[in-house]
């Protein structure tokens, strides 16, 4: 007994935690369990992190500007330092947001890193998103892991909606406006609703308070709340690796979790925020003090949302003239809902496509390995349209500014982009396919016949050749190792019947995989090999003949 | 009847009756006119020598006349000068949009290409033609205003097109609202007092002369305390913020994390 | 409905699972090329040499001293740059500041990335995963416990208290709900009214005056609320929200009214709603000479000379008109309010009250 105590004071103080926490909470397990848990590395799987880190960024900086932001719509004459609003009506949210600004030091810093550190978690996470789609992550067991990422992506763009309506400016008030005007076009309950959230007729002296409280406390707890079902399932799941040598289903290839990942991962969480800090330094946004408190008369011109919600802007903007109608004495807003829809129905077939795609190819085995974006053609060509629809709305959000920046006619640009919404999706689509299966050749080429080395050789019968290098193995297997589907029939089920599900199938199946290349096989690569070192015999006879 | 009764029955009969009462209507209609339109729109303040004038009529005759006409009466090409005073022909030339060159949704700022003396003269000999909006009196362009009142009035009466900052925005068809920031005292008055083009026009009862003051007292503003958070990105607002976001901060970490990923030489 | 495929794939063996799965439409090539194992570690100059060693670790040390100079910068920089009333002491309290953290947090961070990539091992390990789902047995336990739970609740058999429950799960967040109801008053007619009324005097916005016909010149345009909206007034904003109004002369020659309307106007002066009928925008620039007025928001057009229809965007009905004359002293004033309801539609917005 008295020994193991003078083990423990010999080991030091450190030791003396570790086993004091050890014994109380038996962390030891879970560092061993955890500690060299290992991790791929490829600079795609850090957009998951980036966002994560901003989310901390946004936490930290919130927390500060909760100590000073006041919620309310009060009126009040503002009597701060910034001169060209001394004496002006505003609320008390908005005199707040400029006391932050202009007479808490840091305070701008503060608000600034806050907004940046926004619109970047909601970039990270939709290029995060990107990438998991194009590599194949959400396939099985990871398809409730990507509803969860996607309900993350949406209560970000909640999250920053509520967060910058919340100065209670001309700029976020005119969305506030907005907002009230779509949903007043709800048919049947759409006043009740605007009354409901406005707390009576627009706009009212609640929405700020309304807004803040599910801007600091119920979306980030919800934020929190799948985040963590988010990190849990990723390591209930391990992380996915690309393929390459060594790399299978039944393995993940990388590195331990201590030291190299704590300090790369640790390390990199302070780079993103430096980064932030960084932009903050040096760039204005949401310059508030030139909007002046909201007023339902002025209005500035270049009034866009922030880029997260751009596309439901450009949707609205999109949307072609007169098409509400009357159903006797009752207003149809189709110029409303026709954008709604469409931005539902987008949303709705991004969260349930990996149910599609699985149903269609019946692969039930887990996935771990992630595909070559060339090598899921179909797959990346529907992101790819997807990614266009979703880029043409954005960019409707801006027509005026292109129109003023690039000396163009503000009516010919949207009419543009109304037929670029129908056309581009489609070309991209098209286009992307396309490009992918030529991609693939390539890499069968390459696999089988080896590269290209610039060596022009004069066979003795009088043939050019180039002579190709095989190459090594490990470059190899990268080339071939994906995977490979082909289209089935529809067959009758038990009782004989075709169902029209079993035709459903059968047909989406066609789509995806009718245009397949298939990986190079050995045989393949050793017929080829064969056929050069035969010609490469001829060549070293024709030298030795010549000789 | 009396005599004097009889005396004015017979002029009243006279043929010259109707000249009289005509002139008088003219005088009562034109003075009464012009003092209306003095109230919003002030004559010309500062008296012109004929020598101007007519060194303005030669300018005007050689590089005006071809497409405003020989008597500034206007053509096909170009609207009528006579009532638009000497503003918007000091506005107009000062900022190098006329001469006006090819034709296009709206007249561009361009090199200006007459010196000072020959503009006062040009302003001069067109505002002679009739009454038009004045050069303002220099006392309204000291940027000395109240940058309240300006912001106010700025935001109800111009952000809408200029936008909030003044950083210029869309109207329809190709047509602009320009950026504000540089243009002169006297160059924002004037543009306020004539509506060039498809701009309204914000005559003194609209916009009393210390109003248009302080909206220039604000926008002097702006153009002097730069922003305190760093550089503006133009004052675009937040489609230049979410470019920034992706193409800046999201792409210099993934340059980085790139770095970070790859393996040491 | 799913097929099995002839390829039914055992992955791996023993450590992994022996579970079989449906490989789907996967097609098996059963001459794949082999895998030839995790490419060799390749040694990296920090390995190999002492000198690159010791540049990595100086390197390492001196990011983390950059970094203590950043945060000391910061903390001086927070005292030593006070602000004050002059705007441009606020631009550097924020710049110093600013940098002093970015310097404190990017040398941490490349410090330790580096640190990483240099220093320690980066020789690429494999792991073996196990199948997500549960092993046969650990499964078989589990339905064993749900039985188990099923038979000594008894809530399989027990119809009437299962279905009670289910009766009183489904109604006890409704309250909940309703609580909800009184977060905004019922609207009644209020969306059908604004402050016009007979004879209230048309005022320039925001300072309200009154405003005489004869101030309004052709290209003019006067943006408007009614005399008497006090900024002081509870309910200032929503009044301004549904009565600004758009106030321009035309010359009445290019004026295409209708009949019923002739006499909403006087000698070409107009005045329309300023509240777009898209989503509420206020409809604000108005371009003289195409008498067109242009939404910023979503860029509805409206023209002005023909009723403010719509000619382009979103928008589908023209802006209300405000009637209005002039009283006795040359001010303009509104006949009455306007004839239908301002601003975006709502479903019943026709139906007659």
């Amino acid at each position: 007994m008295s020994t193991s105590v003078n083990t423990q004071k010999k080991n030091g103080f450190l030791a003396g935690t570790a086993n004091y926490v050890d014994e109380r909470v038996g962390v030891g397990g879970i560092l061993k369990e955890f500690g060299r848990k290992i991790f791929p590395d490829h600079w795609s799987f850090m957009l998951g992190e980036v966002a994560l880190y901003s989310f901390l960024v946004l936490l930290l900086s919130g927390t500060f500007l909760t100590f000073f932001f006041q919620p309310s719509m009060t009126d009040v004459i503002y009597d701060g330092v910034y001169a060209p609003l001394k004496g002006a009506h505003m609320s008390i949210a908005y005199s707040s947001s400029l006391d932050i600004t202009f007479e808490v030091r840091g305070g701008l810093l503060m608000r600034q890193v806050h907004h940046w550190s926004a619109l970047l978690f909601v970039a990270a996470a939709g290029l995060h998103m990107l990438r998991v789609f194009f590599t194949g992550a959400f396939r099985k067991p990871r398809e409730l892991n990507w509803v969860v990422g996607f309900v993350l992506f949406v209560l970000g763009m909640a999250a920053g909606f509520t967060g910058y309506s919340l100065p209670d400016d001309l700029l976020s008030g005119n969305g506030l406006r907005i907002i009230d005007g779509m949903i007043k076009g709800v048919p049947y309950i759409g006043t009740a609703i605007s009354s409901l959230l406005f707390g009576g007729e627009f706009p009212g002296h609640a929405i700020v308070g309304r807004l803040y409280s599910l801007h600091i406390m119920l979306v980030p707890a919800l934020i929190l709340v799948f985040l963590a079902i988010h990190l849990f399932m990723l390591v209930i799941h391990k992380h996915t690796h690309y393929s390459g040598p060594g790399k299978k289903d039944t393995n993940v290839v990388g590195y331990p979790l201590m030291p190299v990942y704590v300090a790369k991962a640790g390390g990199f969480f302070f780079i993103v925020f430096g980064v932030i800090m960084l932009i903050a330094t040096f760039f204005t946004i949401n310059p508030i003090w030139n909007y002046g408190g909201y007023d339902p008369s002025p209005v500035s011109a270049g009034t866009q949302p922030d880029w997260y919600i751009g596309w439901l802007d450009g949707a609205l903007r999109l949307a072609p003239t007169g098409i509400e109608f009357m159903i006797g004495d009752y207003t149809v807003s189709t110029n409303i809902l026709l954008p709604l829809v469409i931005s539902l129905v987008f949303l709705a077939a991004v969260a349930i496509y990996p149910f599609v795609e699985n149903w269609v190819t019946g692969d039930k085995r887990e996935h771990h390995v992630l595909d070559r974006p060339r090598n899921a053609p179909v797959r990346t060509a529907i992101g790819a349209a997807g990614v266009t629809f979703y880029a043409v709305l954005w960019a409707g959000a801006s027509t005026d500014l292109i129109a003023t920046n690039f000396k163009m006619s503000l009516n010919q640009v949207l009419v543009s982009m109304q037929i670029s919404l129908i056309i581009l999706p489609i070309v991209a689509f098209i286009v992307t396919k396309r490009v992918c299966l030529a991609l693939q050749r390539k890499d069968r080429e390459i696999a089988i016949h080896g590269r290209e080395s610039g060596r022009i050789v004069r066979l003795p019968h009088g043939e050019y050749i180039e002579v190709h290098e095989p190459l090594d193995p490990h470059d190899l297997y990268k080339l071939v190792d994906f995977k490979d589907y082909k289209p089935t029939l529809a067959r009758p089920n038990a009782q004989g019947k075709i169902t029209v599900a079993a035709r459903l199938r059968s047909s989406l199946s066609k789509f995806y995989f009718e245009d397949r290349i298939a990986p190079a096989t050995q045989t393949e690569i050793d017929e080829a090999a064969h056929h050069a070192h035969e010609i490469e015999v001829e060549v070293q006879k024709a030298i030795e003949s010549a000789k | 009847m009396s005599p004097l009764k009889r005396k004015l029955n017979g002029l009243r009969r006279s043929p010259m009756a109707f000249g009289i009462v005509l002139f008088a209507g003219l005088m009562v209609v034109g003075t009464g006119y012009t003092a209306v339109q003095a109230a919003v729109s002030p004559t010309t303040a500062v008296s012109r020598s004929q020598e101007e004038i007519d060194l303005g009529k030669k300018i005007f005759l050689s590089n005006c006349a071809s497409c405003h006409g020989k008597n500034a009466e206007g053509t096909l090409n170009a609207p009528s000068l006579i009532g638009v005073g000497e503003a918007s022909v000091d506005f107009q030339v000062s900022t190098g949009r006329m001469p006006g060159a090819a034709s296009g949704p709206q007249l561009q700022v361009k090199p200006v290409q007459f010196t000072e003396e020959q503009i006062s003269a040009l302003a001069a000999y067109v505002g002679s033609l009739a009454t038009g909006p004045a050069i303002p009196d220099a006392a309204y362009l000291q940027a000395n205003g109240d940058p309240n009142k300006g912001g106010e009035l700025f935001r109800v009466n111009c952000a809408m097109c200029h936008n909030a900052a003044g950083a210029g925005g869309a109207l329809t068809q190709g047509k602009y609202a320009p950026n504000l920031m540089g243009s002169s005292e006297k160059t924002i008055y004037e543009a306020m007092l004539t509506g060039p083009q498809n701009m309204p026009v914000f005559n003194d009862a609209n916009i009393t002369p210390g109003e248009k003051n302080d909206i220039i007292t604000y926008l002097k503003y702006l153009q002097n305390n730069r922003s305190v958070g760093g550089d503006e990105l133009g004052n675009l607002g937040p489609v230049v913020e979410g470019l920034v976001a992706w193409l800046g901060m999201l792409g210099l970490i993934i340059a980085i994390t790139i770095w970070l990923g790859a393996k040491s030489n | 409905m799913s097929e099995k495929s002839k390829e039914v794939v055992k992955q791996g063996s023993g450590v992994y699972s022996d579970h079989e799965y449906d490989a789907g439409l996967r097609v098996i090539h059963k001459d794949a090329v082999a895998d030839p194992g995790i490419e060799p570690h390749r040694v990296r100059m920090t390995d190999k040499s002492e000198k690159h060693e010791k540049n990595a670790v100086r390197q390492v040390a001196l990011l983390f001293s950059l970094s203590m100079l950043g945060s000391a910068l910061a903390l001086y920089a927070y005292f030593a740059f006070p602000i004050s009333e002059d705007l441009t002491t606020v631009r550097i309290n924020t710049l110093f500041l600013g940098i002093g953290i970015t310097l404190g947090l990017l040398g941490i961070g490349i410090g330790a990335v580096h640190w990483a990539k240099t220093l320690m091992p980066d020789n690429e390990v494999s792991e073996e995963r196990h199948l997500t789902r549960g092993s046969d047995e650990k499964r078989a336990a589990a339905i064993e416990i749900i039985n188990l739970a099923n038979q000594e609740s008894g809530f399989s058999r027990r119809k009437l208290i299962r279905r009670t429950l289910y009766g009183s799960l489904a109604l006890f967040p409704l309250p909940g709900i309703i609580l909800f109801a009184d977060l905004g008053p019922n609207l009644g007619d209020k969306l059908r009214h604004t402050a016009w009324k007979q004879g209230t005097r048309l005022a320039k916005d925001p300072y309200g005056s009154p405003i005489k016909a004869s101030e309004v010149t052709v290209g003019s345009v006067f943006h408007v609320i009614p005399e008497g909206l006090n900024p002081d007034q509870e309910d200032y904003l929503e009044q301004k929200a549904k009565a600004a109004v758009l106030l321009v002369r035309v010359d009445p020659a290019e004026l295409n009214e209708t009949a019923e309307r002739a006499t909403w106007s006087y000698q070409g002066i107009v005045a329309y709603s300023k509240i777009c009928t898209h989503v509420g925008c206020p409809v604000a620039l108005y371009e003289q000479h195409t008498h067109h007025l242009l939404c910023p928001c979503h860029q509805s057009t409206f023209d002005l000379v023909n009723g403010c229809k719509v000619i382009f965007g979103p928008a589908t009905r023209p802006l209300p008109q405000l009637p209005i004359s002039v009283d006795s002293e040359g001010y303009l004033i509104a006949q009455s309010d306007f004839h239908e309801p301002v601003g975006p539609s709502f479903w019943d917005r026709s139906v007659q009250q």
